[in-house]
């Protein structure tokens, strides 16, 4: 039986990147990435051999795609729980919800689905004042905003389950990602961290973990060419608060009282570029930290980049200058250590 | 592509302080120097700079110029609670270290009662109308323990909302108190402070001082009996009497959102004023630890043993209680 797998979301980070890799081993016969717009030349060429099919997937021509292409895993990583900029809540909540529930009507109709794999996202357990300080996997979703992307997040995997109970033939395997992070990804948190002075919940400070987009990558791949069926979070090892994450780029925080963040971003242009919807606000506020040790016992992945160093390599890449004289102070500590030590002999 | 995959371990069970900002190496004539200072007891580290403008305390401003340098790079670790020991030992403690010594005279009995390493569950009285006896045993377990553990204590969801102290709580190593992260700082050999009483404790009326409310639900002992570490009961005596709560506005308080609104002889009459507590002579004693780890694995769900270990920890820090104050002569002077 010819090997055949489909990636929604090909114009992701995610999407675009595991098509390249799948498309890289000869064991798989087609790899057909989807995506609703053509993702640029840049991306379309490095995709090797494998096919890009425009289509919606919150159409139900998409199960026309898997039945001819007979595919025998999906790979749903057109979900979007952290949009990198102001988007219109309208289109990615329906590109969301309608597009997982006809993406998984259209494998629960095919017979030649063996598997699938979903790319989900930390954003499922909220970030609460009341939440346990560290996530497992069974840990129920706690503080949600009402109406954001987490509550899509968290849908999305509803019916994830709803069809894994309908369809117990197939393997299924959710990875909730932490924010992703890395020198040439676009995501919240790299637009959050260039911005030149960075607006921050007055009084709260927020423990953040972050995942290198190529871990991500790497496990998400782990996951279509092993069989590793359940639900695992991952995260880059080791955890960054967000003030300590602002003093390492260099950049200038601006504490503001939570409720007035998005309205003070809109006043100095920073909701432009960065997305401040009550879910990041609240990430922003109280942070969230996973357990990944079923990540690292039952998967057997070890993230490469602990969080610290996910966002150091983010900070080299990018060319994140620091506006902080910190070279400045080091100086001066050294001036004055000599002069105690001079003082003393 | 990384360089080098370094893993920074997150737990890693006692943090040295960077003593010398390199000296050594660089001046050879400074050695001595730089190593009596690597031997000065870390409460003499006043890290504020501008603080001390005086000649003599040219190390400690090297000290502050490191830390502030530190602070501005990120260059410092958080663990996954949010605990920095960088902030807690030279910024926050050092000024509640001062009320320690000076204003409450704290003295402190049973240290050894404190493992040397591994989890354990330290069980104590709450009182006071604001939790600064948590603060006060921490500070104790801190300085009076020979490997200076910190005590990592389990706070109410309260103290997680309100703005600024929710920080600082995380910071100093405080976390949220729920079943999730007990057992989580017990499993990783973390000592961890519980008040089981709660508000009721730390709200009840002046005339019930020393009384013991009831410990809360006994989720305490579920999660030492479920991690396997000893319980050390720990009573605090002198605490009660800093805020004397007379009254209690509800009205205010239920607008406020808080558990109780306090009226003491000094608050609200005298404003700000009366934030300041009465200089109370404290003393904190460890008690005996109650071994969990010899009971069956199903134990923890067994809920008459929950309820009879429950009631032990709660006699043994009431019964001390009733001890160190048959004893105690002065509620000022001890």
């Amino acid at each position: 039986m010819p090997k055949v797998v489909l990636v929604t979301g090909a114009g992701g980070n995610i999407g675009g990147g595991l098509v390249t890799r799948l498309a890289a081993d000869p064991a798989y016969d087609r790899v057909i990435g989807v995506d609703t717009a053509t993702p640029p030349k840049r991306v379309l060429n490095a995709l090797g051999r494998a096919e890009f099919v425009r289509a919606d997937i919150r159409n139900p021509l998409i199960a026309k795609v898997i039945s001819a292409a007979e595919v025998d895993t999906v790979v749903h990583a057109a979900t979007t729980a952290h949009p990198a900029g102001p988007s219109r809540r309208t289109v990615i909540k329906e590109m969301n919800v309608i597009g997982t529930m006809q993406l998984l009507a259209a494998c629960q109709r095919s017979p030649t689905v063996r598997k699938l794999v979903v790319k989900s996202s930390a954003a499922v357990y909220g970030s609460s004042s009341r939440s346990p300080a560290v996530f497992t996997e069974d840990d129920a979703p706690r503080g949600l905003a009402a109406g954001g992307y987490a509550k899509d997040a968290v849908e999305v995997e509803g019916y994830v389950r709803g069809f894994a109970r309908r369809r117990p033939d197939v393997q299924v395997s959710t990875a909730r990602l932490a924010n992703l992070i890395g020198p040439d990804v676009d995501t919240v948190m790299s637009r959050y961290f260039a911005l030149p002075v960075v607006p921050t919940v007055f009084g709260y400070d927020a423990r953040m973990q972050l995942l290198h987009l190529e871990d991500a990558l790497a496990l998400m791949e782990r996951l279509v060419k092993h069989d590793l069926p359940g639900t695992v979070n991952v995260a880059g090892d080791g955890v960054l608060t967000l003030w300590q994450a602002i003093h390492r780029a260099g950049r200038i925080p601006l504490p503001l009282p939570g409720f007035s963040v998005p309205t003070a971003a809109n006043v100095v242009g920073a909701s432009r570029r960065v997305d401040f919807s009550p879910d990041q606000v609240k990430f922003l506020n109280f942070g969230r930290v996973l357990d990944t040790t079923r990540l690292k016992s039952e998967f057997g992945f070890t993230p490469r980049w602990t969080t610290r160093q996910a966002f150091d390599d983010y900070l080299a890449g990018s060319g994140i200058r620091s506006l902080v004289p910190v070279g400045r102070i080091a100086g001066l500590e050294r001036v004055l250590a000599r002069a105690v030590g001079s003082r003393s002999s | 592509m990384p360089n080098e995959a370094q893993v920074i371990p997150l737990h890693t069970a006692k943090r040295p302080r960077p003593a010398t900002n390199g000296t050594n190496g660089t001046n050879g004539s400074g050695g001595s120097g730089g190593s009596e200072r690597a031997l000065a007891p870390v409460r003499k580290v006043r890290p504020r700079a501008g603080a001390a403008k005086k000649p003599e305390s040219r190390g400690l401003l090297a000290d502050a110029a490191g830390f502030l340098r530190r602070r501005l790079a990120g260059d410092y670790d958080v663990d996954e609670f949010g605990f920095d020991p960088d902030l807690t030992d030279n910024v926050l403690l050092p000024p509640l270290r001062l009320l320690y010594d000076k204003w409450f005279r704290v003295e402190v009995a049973g240290v050894e009662n404190l493992p040397a390493e591994g989890g354990a569950l330290v069980v104590s009285n709450h009182s006071g109308t604001l939790p600064i006896d948590s603060v006060m045993t921490a500070i104790a377990v801190h300085d009076n323990h020979p490997e200076h553990r910190y005590l990592r204590m389990l706070g109410a969801d309260l103290v997680f909302q309100i703005p600024v102290l929710g920080e600082l709580a995380r910071k100093t190593g405080q976390t949220l108190a729920c079943t999730e992260d007990a057992e989580r700082l017990l499993s990783a050999g973390e000592l961890v402070g519980v008040w089981p009483e709660g508000f009721k404790g730390i709200g009840k009326p002046f005339r019930d001082r020393y009384k013991l409310q009831r410990f809360g639900r006994g989720g305490f002992v579920s999660a030492a009996l479920r991690t396997g570490v000893p319980i050390i009961p720990c009573s605090i005596v002198g605490a009660e009497e800093i805020y004397p709560k007379i009254a209690n506005l509800g009205p205010v308080a239920r607008l406020l959102g808080l558990p109780y609104f306090p009226v003491t002889p000094t608050f609200p009459l005298l404003g700000p004023l009366g934030a300041v507590p009465l200089p109370t002579k404290w003393r904190i004693e460890f008690g005996e630890p109650i071994r969990t780890d010899d009971y069956p694995a199903a134990a923890a769900d067994d809920p008459m043993l929950t309820f009879n270990i429950t009631d032990q920890v709660r006699e043994t820090i009431q019964q001390t209680l009733y001890r160190m104050l048959a004893r105690r002569r002065s509620v000022f002077f001890g």
